[in-house]
Protein backbone atom coordinates (compact mmCIF):
# COMPACT_ATOMS: atom_id res chain seq x y z
CA UNK A 1 0.00 0.00 0.00
CA UNK A 2 2.84 1.95 1.08
CA UNK A 3 5.14 1.68 -2.15
CA UNK A 4 1.97 2.40 -4.32
CA UNK A 5 1.64 5.85 -2.47
CA UNK A 6 4.59 6.29 -3.01
CA UNK A 7 4.98 5.68 -6.93
CA UNK A 8 1.63 7.82 -7.22
CA UNK A 9 3.54 10.95 -5.71
CA UNK A 10 6.41 9.59 -8.28
CA UNK A 11 4.06 10.42 -11.03
CA UNK A 12 2.44 13.62 -9.58
CA UNK A 13 5.79 15.18 -9.34
CA UNK A 14 6.83 14.01 -12.99
CA UNK A 15 3.90 15.63 -14.24
CA UNK A 16 4.76 18.95 -12.21
CA UNK A 17 8.13 18.72 -13.68
CA UNK A 18 6.28 19.06 -17.33
CA UNK A 19 3.69 21.65 -16.75
CA UNK A 20 6.18 23.67 -14.92
CA UNK A 21 8.59 23.36 -18.07
CA UNK A 22 5.73 23.93 -20.49
CA UNK A 23 4.74 27.16 -18.23
CA UNK A 24 8.29 28.24 -19.15
CA UNK A 25 7.29 29.13 -22.60
CA UNK A 26 6.20 32.36 -21.76
CA UNK A 27 7.33 35.01 -19.35
CA UNK A 28 3.88 35.52 -17.67
CA UNK A 29 3.69 31.98 -16.43
CA UNK A 30 7.17 31.38 -16.43
CA UNK A 31 7.68 32.07 -12.54
CA UNK A 32 4.33 29.88 -11.65
CA UNK A 33 6.13 27.15 -13.52
CA UNK A 34 8.91 27.27 -12.47
CA UNK A 35 7.01 26.84 -8.90
CA UNK A 36 5.28 24.21 -9.89
CA UNK A 37 8.17 22.01 -10.46
CA UNK A 38 9.90 23.00 -7.11
CA UNK A 39 6.74 21.51 -5.48
CA UNK A 40 7.25 18.73 -7.58
CA UNK A 41 11.02 17.83 -6.18
CA UNK A 42 9.26 18.58 -2.80
CA UNK A 43 6.91 15.91 -3.62
CA UNK A 44 9.20 13.51 -4.48
CA UNK A 45 11.79 14.12 -1.88
CA UNK A 46 9.44 13.46 0.75
CA UNK A 47 7.93 10.45 -1.16
CA UNK A 48 11.32 8.91 -0.88
CA UNK A 49 11.87 9.36 2.49
CA UNK A 50 8.85 6.79 3.11
CA UNK A 51 10.62 4.09 1.00
CA UNK A 52 11.13 1.05 2.84
CA UNK A 53 15.36 0.90 1.90
CA UNK A 54 15.62 4.19 4.50
CA UNK A 55 15.03 3.62 7.65
CA UNK A 56 17.74 6.28 9.20
CA UNK A 57 17.21 9.89 8.99
CA UNK A 58 20.56 11.75 10.66
CA UNK A 59 22.73 11.23 6.88
CA UNK A 60 19.52 12.39 5.41
CA UNK A 61 19.41 15.57 7.18
CA UNK A 62 22.82 16.23 7.65
CA UNK A 63 22.98 16.20 3.79
CA UNK A 64 19.94 18.36 3.24
CA UNK A 65 20.98 20.94 5.79
CA UNK A 66 24.05 21.80 4.46
CA UNK A 67 23.06 21.31 0.81
CA UNK A 68 20.15 24.04 0.98
CA UNK A 69 22.58 26.16 3.11
CA UNK A 70 24.92 26.03 -0.01
CA UNK A 71 22.24 26.23 -2.24
CA UNK A 72 19.86 28.89 -0.58
CA UNK A 73 23.78 31.33 -0.09
CA UNK A 74 25.21 30.93 -3.64
CA UNK A 75 21.69 31.93 -5.67
CA UNK A 76 21.45 35.13 -3.06
CA UNK A 77 24.99 36.00 -4.07
CA UNK A 78 25.60 35.62 -7.02
CA UNK A 79 25.03 38.02 -9.90
CA UNK A 80 23.25 38.25 -12.48
CA UNK A 81 26.18 38.81 -14.76
CA UNK A 82 27.84 35.43 -13.15
CA UNK A 83 24.90 33.41 -14.38
CA UNK A 84 26.51 31.65 -16.87
CA UNK A 85 29.11 29.90 -14.32
CA UNK A 86 26.60 29.80 -11.63
CA UNK A 87 24.50 27.34 -14.30
CA UNK A 88 27.74 25.44 -15.08
CA UNK A 89 28.75 24.79 -11.43
CA UNK A 90 25.40 23.51 -10.52
CA UNK A 91 25.28 21.17 -13.40
CA UNK A 92 28.59 19.93 -12.25
CA UNK A 93 27.79 19.21 -8.64
CA UNK A 94 24.29 17.39 -9.76
CA UNK A 95 26.90 15.03 -11.99
CA UNK A 96 28.54 14.67 -9.39
CA UNK A 97 25.87 13.36 -7.25
CA UNK A 98 24.83 11.40 -9.80
CA UNK A 99 28.27 9.68 -9.97
CA UNK A 100 28.53 9.49 -6.07
CA UNK A 101 25.16 7.79 -6.13
CA UNK A 102 26.62 5.29 -8.78
CA UNK A 103 29.46 4.79 -6.72
CA UNK A 104 27.31 4.06 -3.23
CA UNK A 105 25.22 1.68 -5.62
CA UNK A 106 28.10 -0.34 -5.92
CA UNK A 107 29.66 -0.33 -2.58
CA UNK A 108 25.84 -1.56 -1.45
CA UNK A 109 25.95 -4.26 -4.11
CA UNK A 110 29.35 -5.79 -3.89
CA UNK A 111 30.26 -7.77 -4.55
CA UNK A 112 27.25 -9.59 -6.15
CA UNK A 113 26.44 -6.91 -8.89
CA UNK A 114 24.03 -8.52 -11.99
CA UNK A 115 25.03 -8.11 -15.58
CA UNK A 116 21.89 -5.08 -15.31
CA UNK A 117 23.39 -3.65 -11.76
CA UNK A 118 26.83 -3.36 -13.39
CA UNK A 119 25.93 -1.55 -16.84
CA UNK A 120 23.54 0.81 -15.54
CA UNK A 121 26.06 2.02 -12.99
CA UNK A 122 28.67 2.35 -15.71
CA UNK A 123 26.74 4.70 -17.48
CA UNK A 124 25.93 6.77 -14.17
CA UNK A 125 29.64 6.73 -13.74
CA UNK A 126 30.62 7.89 -17.06
CA UNK A 127 28.12 10.51 -18.13
CA UNK A 128 27.87 12.04 -14.33
CA UNK A 129 31.96 12.49 -13.91
CA UNK A 130 32.20 13.56 -17.33
CA UNK A 131 28.81 16.32 -16.42
CA UNK A 132 31.05 17.11 -12.99
CA UNK A 133 34.91 17.49 -14.73
CA UNK A 134 33.28 19.22 -17.34
CA UNK A 135 31.43 21.76 -15.80
CA UNK A 136 34.16 22.44 -13.20
CA UNK A 137 36.61 23.46 -16.25
CA UNK A 138 33.68 25.51 -17.99
CA UNK A 139 32.93 26.99 -14.76
CA UNK A 140 36.80 28.10 -14.33
CA UNK A 141 36.76 29.48 -18.18
CA UNK A 142 33.79 31.27 -17.47
CA UNK A 143 35.08 32.46 -13.97
CA UNK A 144 38.51 33.52 -15.91
CA UNK A 145 40.44 30.95 -13.59
CA UNK A 146 41.38 29.09 -16.77
CA UNK A 147 42.09 30.54 -19.76
CA UNK A 148 39.20 31.32 -22.03
CA UNK A 149 41.26 30.32 -24.76
CA UNK A 150 41.08 27.01 -26.20
CA UNK A 151 43.72 24.84 -24.84
CA UNK A 152 45.31 22.30 -26.88
CA UNK A 153 48.45 20.29 -26.61
CA UNK A 154 49.98 17.46 -29.08
CA UNK A 155 48.39 14.07 -29.70
CA UNK A 156 44.73 15.86 -28.20
CA UNK A 157 42.44 13.61 -30.43
CA UNK A 158 44.73 10.53 -29.40
CA UNK A 159 45.37 10.75 -25.87
CA UNK A 160 41.42 11.28 -26.07
CA UNK A 161 40.72 8.44 -28.50
CA UNK A 162 42.75 6.40 -25.82
CA UNK A 163 40.92 7.21 -23.36
CA UNK A 164 37.68 6.02 -24.85
CA UNK A 165 38.76 3.01 -25.44
CA UNK A 166 40.41 2.10 -22.24
CA UNK A 167 36.56 3.14 -20.52
CA UNK A 168 34.43 0.80 -23.09
CA UNK A 169 37.48 -1.93 -22.53
CA UNK A 170 37.22 -1.14 -18.56
CA UNK A 171 33.27 -1.25 -18.95
CA UNK A 172 33.25 -4.95 -20.65
CA UNK A 173 35.85 -6.65 -18.55
CA UNK A 174 34.17 -4.97 -15.46
CA UNK A 175 30.62 -6.72 -17.08
CA UNK A 176 31.78 -9.84 -17.44
CA UNK A 177 33.95 -9.40 -13.43
CA UNK A 178 31.87 -6.72 -11.68
CA UNK A 179 34.11 -7.45 -8.84
CA UNK A 180 37.31 -6.56 -9.59
CA UNK A 181 37.40 -2.68 -8.16
CA UNK A 182 40.26 -1.97 -9.87
CA UNK A 183 38.86 -1.49 -13.09
CA UNK A 184 35.73 0.33 -11.59
CA UNK A 185 38.13 2.67 -9.99
CA UNK A 186 40.23 3.24 -13.47
CA UNK A 187 36.77 3.86 -15.16
CA UNK A 188 35.87 6.55 -12.43
CA UNK A 189 39.37 8.26 -13.07
CA UNK A 190 39.04 8.11 -16.48
CA UNK A 191 35.54 9.83 -16.71
CA UNK A 192 36.66 12.91 -14.87
CA UNK A 193 39.59 12.84 -16.62
CA UNK A 194 37.33 13.18 -19.78
CA UNK A 195 35.53 15.52 -18.89
CA UNK A 196 38.30 17.97 -17.92
CA UNK A 197 40.16 17.18 -21.09
CA UNK A 198 36.95 17.41 -23.42
CA UNK A 199 35.87 21.05 -22.31
CA UNK A 200 39.72 22.53 -22.22
CA UNK A 201 40.04 23.10 -25.57
CA UNK A 202 36.44 24.65 -26.39
CA UNK A 203 36.92 28.48 -27.08
CA UNK A 204 35.09 30.57 -24.03
CA UNK A 205 32.90 32.02 -27.32
CA UNK A 206 31.67 28.42 -27.62
CA UNK A 207 30.77 28.04 -24.10
CA UNK A 208 27.01 28.58 -24.65
CA UNK A 209 27.09 25.04 -26.28
CA UNK A 210 29.18 23.46 -23.45
CA UNK A 211 26.86 24.89 -20.73
CA UNK A 212 24.07 23.30 -23.08
CA UNK A 213 25.24 20.09 -23.41
CA UNK A 214 26.44 19.33 -20.21
CA UNK A 215 22.93 20.49 -19.23
CA UNK A 216 21.79 17.64 -21.08
CA UNK A 217 24.35 15.32 -19.49
CA UNK A 218 23.44 15.91 -16.54
CA UNK A 219 20.08 14.76 -16.89
CA UNK A 220 21.25 12.05 -18.74
CA UNK A 221 22.94 11.15 -15.51
CA UNK A 222 19.91 11.63 -13.63
CA UNK A 223 18.08 8.97 -15.50
CA UNK A 224 20.74 6.56 -15.64
CA UNK A 225 20.42 6.49 -11.96
CA UNK A 226 17.08 5.86 -12.34
CA UNK A 227 17.78 2.70 -14.31
CA UNK A 228 20.16 1.79 -11.44
CA UNK A 229 17.23 2.05 -8.75
CA UNK A 230 14.17 0.98 -11.59
CA UNK A 231 12.94 4.68 -10.57
CA UNK A 232 10.20 5.74 -13.06
CA UNK A 233 10.66 9.31 -11.54
CA UNK A 234 13.94 9.28 -11.98
CA UNK A 235 14.25 8.37 -15.89
CA UNK A 236 10.91 10.68 -16.74
CA UNK A 237 12.59 13.77 -15.00
CA UNK A 238 16.03 12.88 -16.15
CA UNK A 239 15.34 12.25 -20.08
CA UNK A 240 13.30 15.51 -19.53
CA UNK A 241 16.30 17.51 -18.75
CA UNK A 242 18.38 15.36 -21.44
CA UNK A 243 15.87 16.34 -24.01
CA UNK A 244 15.75 20.11 -23.49
CA UNK A 245 19.91 20.51 -23.10
CA UNK A 246 20.24 18.47 -26.71
CA UNK A 247 17.32 21.09 -28.23
CA UNK A 248 19.32 24.39 -26.65
CA UNK A 249 22.65 22.81 -27.91
CA UNK A 250 21.03 22.67 -31.45
CA UNK A 251 19.46 25.91 -31.20
CA UNK A 252 23.29 27.55 -30.27
CA UNK A 253 25.37 25.29 -32.79
CA UNK A 254 22.26 26.60 -35.64
CA UNK A 255 22.84 30.00 -34.82
CA UNK A 256 26.92 29.85 -35.23
CA UNK A 257 26.06 27.58 -38.52
CA UNK A 258 28.25 25.28 -36.77
CA UNK A 259 28.57 21.42 -36.04
CA UNK A 260 28.38 20.38 -32.46
CA UNK A 261 31.81 18.52 -33.50
CA UNK A 262 33.16 21.25 -34.87
CA UNK A 263 32.28 22.85 -31.60
CA UNK A 264 33.69 20.43 -29.30
CA UNK A 265 36.75 19.68 -31.36
CA UNK A 266 37.58 22.18 -34.00
CA UNK A 267 39.40 24.39 -30.92
CA UNK A 268 37.78 27.68 -32.48
CA UNK A 269 39.72 30.82 -31.47
CA UNK A 270 42.69 29.61 -31.46
CA UNK A 271 45.19 32.66 -32.05
CA UNK A 272 47.53 31.42 -34.55
CA UNK A 273 50.57 33.49 -33.24
CA UNK A 274 52.86 32.38 -36.30
CA UNK A 275 50.87 34.32 -38.38
CA UNK A 276 53.33 36.35 -40.24
CA UNK A 277 50.94 39.06 -40.85
CA UNK A 278 49.91 41.00 -38.42
CA UNK A 279 48.26 44.70 -39.83
CA UNK A 280 48.38 47.81 -37.99
CA UNK A 281 45.55 49.88 -38.68
CA UNK A 282 44.75 52.92 -37.71
CA UNK A 283 41.46 53.37 -36.56
CA UNK A 284 40.48 56.82 -35.47
CA UNK A 285 38.79 57.06 -32.12
CA UNK A 286 35.59 59.52 -31.73
CA UNK A 287 34.93 61.27 -28.39
CA UNK A 288 31.50 61.01 -26.76
CA UNK A 289 30.95 64.14 -27.90
CA UNK A 290 30.29 63.10 -31.12
CA UNK A 291 28.31 60.17 -30.48
CA UNK A 292 25.95 62.36 -28.57
CA UNK A 293 25.22 64.59 -31.48
CA UNK A 294 24.42 61.76 -33.90
CA UNK A 295 22.60 59.79 -31.29
CA UNK A 296 20.34 63.11 -29.89
CA UNK A 297 19.32 63.70 -34.05
CA UNK A 298 18.12 59.70 -34.77
CA UNK A 299 14.86 58.88 -34.56
CA UNK A 300 15.82 55.14 -34.57
CA UNK A 301 18.42 53.25 -32.29
CA UNK A 302 18.99 49.87 -32.70
CA UNK A 303 21.48 48.43 -29.41
CA UNK A 304 23.48 45.51 -29.72
CA UNK A 305 24.79 44.39 -26.53
CA UNK A 306 27.80 41.70 -26.47
CA UNK A 307 29.59 40.17 -23.45
CA UNK A 308 31.57 43.36 -22.98
CA UNK A 309 28.49 44.49 -21.69
CA UNK A 310 28.26 41.99 -19.00
CA UNK A 311 32.13 42.02 -18.13
CA UNK A 312 31.45 45.88 -17.72
CA UNK A 313 27.97 45.43 -16.05
CA UNK A 314 26.97 48.35 -17.77
CA UNK A 315 23.25 47.12 -18.76
CA UNK A 316 21.81 49.70 -16.02
CA UNK A 317 23.85 52.42 -17.53
CA UNK A 318 22.55 51.20 -21.15
CA UNK A 319 18.83 51.31 -19.67
CA UNK A 320 19.54 54.76 -18.65
CA UNK A 321 20.81 55.99 -21.85
CA UNK A 322 18.22 54.09 -23.62
CA UNK A 323 15.54 56.28 -20.96
CA UNK A 324 16.88 59.64 -21.88
CA UNK A 325 16.87 58.71 -25.66
CA UNK A 326 13.41 58.19 -25.44
CA UNK A 327 12.66 60.88 -23.57
CA UNK A 328 13.91 63.03 -26.63
CA UNK A 329 11.52 61.05 -28.98
CA UNK A 330 14.22 58.68 -30.50
CA UNK A 331 12.83 55.48 -30.43
CA UNK A 332 14.90 52.01 -28.69
CA UNK A 333 15.23 48.73 -29.71
CA UNK A 334 17.25 45.99 -28.71
CA UNK A 335 18.65 43.08 -31.10
CA UNK A 336 19.76 40.20 -29.49
CA UNK A 337 22.16 37.88 -31.32
CA UNK A 338 21.59 34.13 -30.13
CA UNK A 339 24.49 33.14 -29.23
CA UNK A 340 25.45 36.69 -27.53
CA UNK A 341 27.06 36.39 -23.87
CA UNK A 342 28.39 33.02 -22.74
CA UNK A 343 25.03 31.24 -22.54
CA UNK A 344 21.81 31.12 -24.15
CA UNK A 345 19.38 34.02 -23.15
CA UNK A 346 22.38 35.67 -21.32
CA UNK A 347 21.88 39.16 -22.56
CA UNK A 348 17.72 39.28 -21.95
CA UNK A 349 18.38 38.27 -18.04
CA UNK A 350 20.79 41.09 -17.92
CA UNK A 351 18.68 43.70 -19.86
CA UNK A 352 15.63 42.10 -17.75
CA UNK A 353 17.51 42.87 -14.29
CA UNK A 354 17.77 46.35 -15.91
CA UNK A 355 14.01 46.91 -15.98
CA UNK A 356 14.18 46.33 -19.85
CA UNK A 357 10.86 45.72 -20.46
CA UNK A 358 11.57 42.27 -22.83
CA UNK A 359 8.81 43.04 -25.55
CA UNK A 360 11.65 45.94 -26.81
CA UNK A 361 14.11 42.85 -27.26
CA UNK A 362 14.23 41.69 -30.65
CA UNK A 363 15.47 38.41 -31.65
CA UNK A 364 17.94 38.40 -34.87
CA UNK A 365 15.28 37.44 -37.36
CA UNK A 366 12.99 40.22 -36.40
CA UNK A 367 15.41 42.76 -36.34
CA UNK A 368 17.45 42.27 -39.75
CA UNK A 369 15.04 44.29 -41.48
CA UNK A 370 15.13 46.99 -39.01
CA UNK A 371 18.76 48.02 -39.32
CA UNK A 372 17.94 50.04 -42.70
CA UNK A 373 15.72 52.38 -41.21
CA UNK A 374 17.92 52.31 -38.04
CA UNK A 375 19.98 56.02 -37.58
CA UNK A 376 22.24 54.15 -35.04
CA UNK A 377 23.15 50.96 -34.48
CA UNK A 378 25.04 51.40 -30.69
CA UNK A 379 27.31 47.82 -30.94
CA UNK A 380 27.74 47.70 -26.87
CA UNK A 381 31.08 45.05 -26.34
CA UNK A 382 29.98 42.99 -29.53
CA UNK A 383 32.08 41.93 -32.21
CA UNK A 384 32.01 38.83 -34.18
CA UNK A 385 27.99 38.95 -34.15
CA UNK A 386 28.21 41.44 -36.28
CA UNK A 387 31.05 41.19 -39.00
CA UNK A 388 30.39 41.14 -42.31
CA UNK A 389 32.82 38.62 -42.53
CA UNK A 390 30.60 35.78 -41.98
CA UNK A 391 28.53 36.64 -45.36
CA UNK A 392 30.83 37.71 -47.58
CA UNK A 393 34.28 36.47 -47.17
CA UNK A 394 34.22 32.71 -47.94
CA UNK A 395 37.87 32.23 -45.85
CA UNK A 396 36.54 33.67 -42.79
CA UNK A 397 36.10 31.39 -39.72
CA UNK A 398 32.74 32.14 -38.73
CA UNK A 399 31.65 32.57 -42.74
CA UNK A 400 28.24 31.05 -42.08
CA UNK A 401 27.12 32.59 -39.15
CA UNK A 402 23.90 34.20 -39.15
CA UNK A 403 25.10 37.76 -38.06
CA UNK A 404 23.13 41.08 -36.73
CA UNK A 405 23.20 43.25 -39.79
CA UNK A 406 24.34 46.63 -38.38
CA UNK A 407 26.08 47.70 -41.60
CA UNK A 408 23.06 48.41 -43.03
CA UNK A 409 22.33 51.09 -40.10
CA UNK A 410 22.91 55.01 -41.55
CA UNK A 411 25.96 55.24 -38.34
CA UNK A 412 27.24 52.40 -36.80
CA UNK A 413 28.62 53.51 -33.15
CA UNK A 414 31.24 51.17 -31.66
CA UNK A 415 32.01 50.54 -27.43
CA UNK A 416 34.68 48.65 -27.66
CA UNK A 417 37.78 48.51 -25.18
CA UNK A 418 40.19 48.25 -27.76
CA UNK A 419 41.10 47.50 -31.45
CA UNK A 420 41.53 43.54 -30.54
CA UNK A 421 39.71 41.38 -32.72
CA UNK A 422 36.67 39.36 -31.28
CA UNK A 423 36.67 35.90 -30.09
CA UNK A 424 37.31 34.37 -33.37
CA UNK A 425 40.45 36.42 -33.33
CA UNK A 426 39.39 37.77 -37.13
CA UNK A 427 39.24 41.67 -37.80
CA UNK A 428 36.28 43.54 -37.90
CA UNK A 429 35.76 45.27 -41.66
CA UNK A 430 33.18 47.32 -39.87
CA UNK A 431 35.55 49.28 -38.04
CA UNK A 432 36.97 50.51 -41.07
CA UNK A 433 33.92 51.69 -42.81
CA UNK A 434 33.69 55.92 -42.91
CA UNK A 435 30.34 55.75 -41.27
CA UNK A 436 31.46 54.13 -38.23
CA UNK A 437 32.12 55.54 -35.01
CA UNK A 438 34.41 53.58 -32.90
CA UNK A 439 34.34 55.11 -28.78
CA UNK A 440 37.53 53.18 -27.13
CA UNK A 441 37.40 52.57 -23.16
CA UNK A 442 35.36 50.44 -21.28
CA UNK A 443 31.65 50.02 -21.36
CA UNK A 444 30.55 51.28 -18.44
CA UNK A 445 32.55 54.10 -18.45
CA UNK A 446 31.79 55.11 -22.50
CA UNK A 447 28.21 54.50 -21.44
CA UNK A 448 28.46 57.00 -18.50
CA UNK A 449 29.78 59.94 -20.11
CA UNK A 450 26.98 59.56 -22.96
CA UNK A 451 24.14 59.59 -20.42
CA UNK A 452 26.17 62.40 -18.61
CA UNK A 453 26.33 64.59 -21.95
CA UNK A 454 22.78 63.72 -23.19
CA UNK A 455 21.56 64.69 -19.48
CA UNK B 1 15.27 -6.28 -13.14
CA UNK B 2 13.41 -8.32 -15.34
CA UNK B 3 13.39 -7.95 -19.54
CA UNK B 4 10.04 -7.24 -18.89
CA UNK B 5 10.46 -4.74 -16.68
CA UNK B 6 13.51 -2.91 -18.66
CA UNK B 7 11.24 -3.07 -21.44
CA UNK B 8 8.79 -1.14 -19.50
CA UNK B 9 11.60 1.46 -18.70
CA UNK B 10 12.85 1.84 -22.25
CA UNK B 11 9.52 2.89 -23.16
CA UNK B 12 9.25 5.47 -20.31
CA UNK B 13 12.73 6.90 -21.45
CA UNK B 14 12.08 6.99 -24.82
CA UNK B 15 8.56 8.69 -24.40
CA UNK B 16 9.68 11.17 -21.87
CA UNK B 17 12.43 12.49 -24.34
CA UNK B 18 9.35 13.23 -27.14
CA UNK B 19 7.51 15.22 -24.26
CA UNK B 20 10.75 16.53 -23.52
CA UNK B 21 11.56 17.47 -27.02
CA UNK B 22 7.80 18.81 -27.81
CA UNK B 23 7.43 21.28 -24.38
CA UNK B 24 10.65 22.31 -24.57
CA UNK B 25 10.91 23.39 -28.28
CA UNK B 26 8.27 26.46 -27.61
CA UNK B 27 10.07 28.01 -24.82
CA UNK B 28 11.44 31.66 -26.67
CA UNK B 29 14.63 32.70 -26.65
CA UNK B 30 14.05 35.34 -24.01
CA UNK B 31 13.80 32.90 -21.56
CA UNK B 32 16.72 30.22 -22.14
CA UNK B 33 18.71 31.12 -19.44
CA UNK B 34 15.52 31.07 -17.17
CA UNK B 35 14.96 27.27 -18.74
CA UNK B 36 18.36 25.95 -18.47
CA UNK B 37 18.86 27.31 -14.53
CA UNK B 38 15.22 25.67 -13.93
CA UNK B 39 15.79 22.59 -15.71
CA UNK B 40 19.45 22.10 -14.12
CA UNK B 41 17.30 21.96 -11.02
CA UNK B 42 14.95 19.86 -12.09
CA UNK B 43 17.97 17.50 -12.78
CA UNK B 44 19.14 17.48 -9.32
CA UNK B 45 15.84 14.59 -8.78
CA UNK B 46 19.11 12.51 -8.52
CA UNK B 47 18.43 13.62 -5.17
CA UNK B 48 15.98 10.94 -4.77
CA UNK B 49 18.76 8.51 -5.26
CA UNK B 50 21.11 9.98 -3.02
CA UNK B 51 18.65 9.62 -0.06
CA UNK B 52 17.82 6.01 -0.99
CA UNK B 53 21.68 5.60 -0.45
CA UNK B 54 22.11 7.40 2.18
CA UNK B 55 18.85 6.49 4.21
CA UNK B 56 20.45 3.33 6.57
CA UNK B 57 21.74 3.94 10.74
CA UNK B 58 25.31 2.05 9.94
CA UNK B 59 28.00 4.44 8.75
CA UNK B 60 29.66 2.33 5.47
CA UNK B 61 30.69 3.73 2.27
CA UNK B 62 27.18 3.76 0.93
CA UNK B 63 26.09 6.09 3.44
CA UNK B 64 29.10 8.18 3.58
CA UNK B 65 29.08 8.60 -0.54
CA UNK B 66 25.36 9.00 0.25
CA UNK B 67 25.49 11.68 1.94
CA UNK B 68 27.95 13.39 0.10
CA UNK B 69 25.47 12.72 -3.19
CA UNK B 70 22.78 14.84 -0.86
CA UNK B 71 24.51 17.63 -0.23
CA UNK B 72 25.64 18.32 -3.88
CA UNK B 73 22.43 17.33 -4.91
CA UNK B 74 20.50 19.72 -2.96
CA UNK B 75 22.94 22.61 -3.72
CA UNK B 76 21.58 21.60 -7.69
CA UNK B 77 18.37 22.09 -6.28
CA UNK B 78 17.68 24.54 -4.07
CA UNK B 79 19.99 26.86 -5.92
CA UNK B 80 18.69 25.75 -9.24
CA UNK B 81 15.31 26.90 -8.31
CA UNK B 82 16.34 30.09 -5.76
CA UNK B 83 18.44 31.75 -8.35
CA UNK B 84 15.50 30.91 -11.26
CA UNK B 85 13.07 32.36 -9.49
CA UNK B 86 15.04 35.55 -9.28
CA UNK B 87 15.28 35.72 -12.98
CA UNK B 88 11.71 35.09 -13.46
CA UNK B 89 11.25 37.49 -10.55
CA UNK B 90 13.19 40.08 -12.82
CA UNK B 91 10.60 39.53 -16.62
CA UNK B 92 8.28 42.54 -16.66
CA UNK B 93 6.20 44.33 -19.10
CA UNK B 94 6.50 47.85 -19.61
Amino acid sequence: MCENIINLSYLISAVLFIIGLKMMSAPKSARRGNLYSALGMLIAVCATLFEKNVIGYQFIIIGLVIGSAIGGFLSVTVKMTQMPQMVGLLNGYGGLASTLVGIAEYARLYPTLSLYDTVTIILTIIIGAITFSGSIVAYGKLEGIVSGRPITYPFQKTINLVQFFVIVGGSILLCSHPESYVWFSVIVLISFILGILLVLPVGGADMPVVICLLNSYSGMAGCAVGFVLSNYCLIITGSLVGASGIILTQIMCKAMNRSLTNVMFGAFGKVDSSGPETRTVNVQGYAPEDATIVLESASLVIIVPGYGLAVAQAQHNVRELADLLEKKGVAVKYAIHPVAGRMPGHMNILLAEANVPYEKLYEMEQINSEFERADVALVIGANDVTNPAAKNNSKSPIYGMPILEVEKAKTVIFLKRSMAPGFAGIENELFLLPKTMMLFGDAKDTVIKLVNLLK
Amino acid sequence: MTFGELLIAMYIFILAIFVGFEVISKVPPTLHTPLMSGSNAISGITVVGALIASGTNNINLTTILGCLAVIFATINVVGGYAVTDRMLKMFKKK
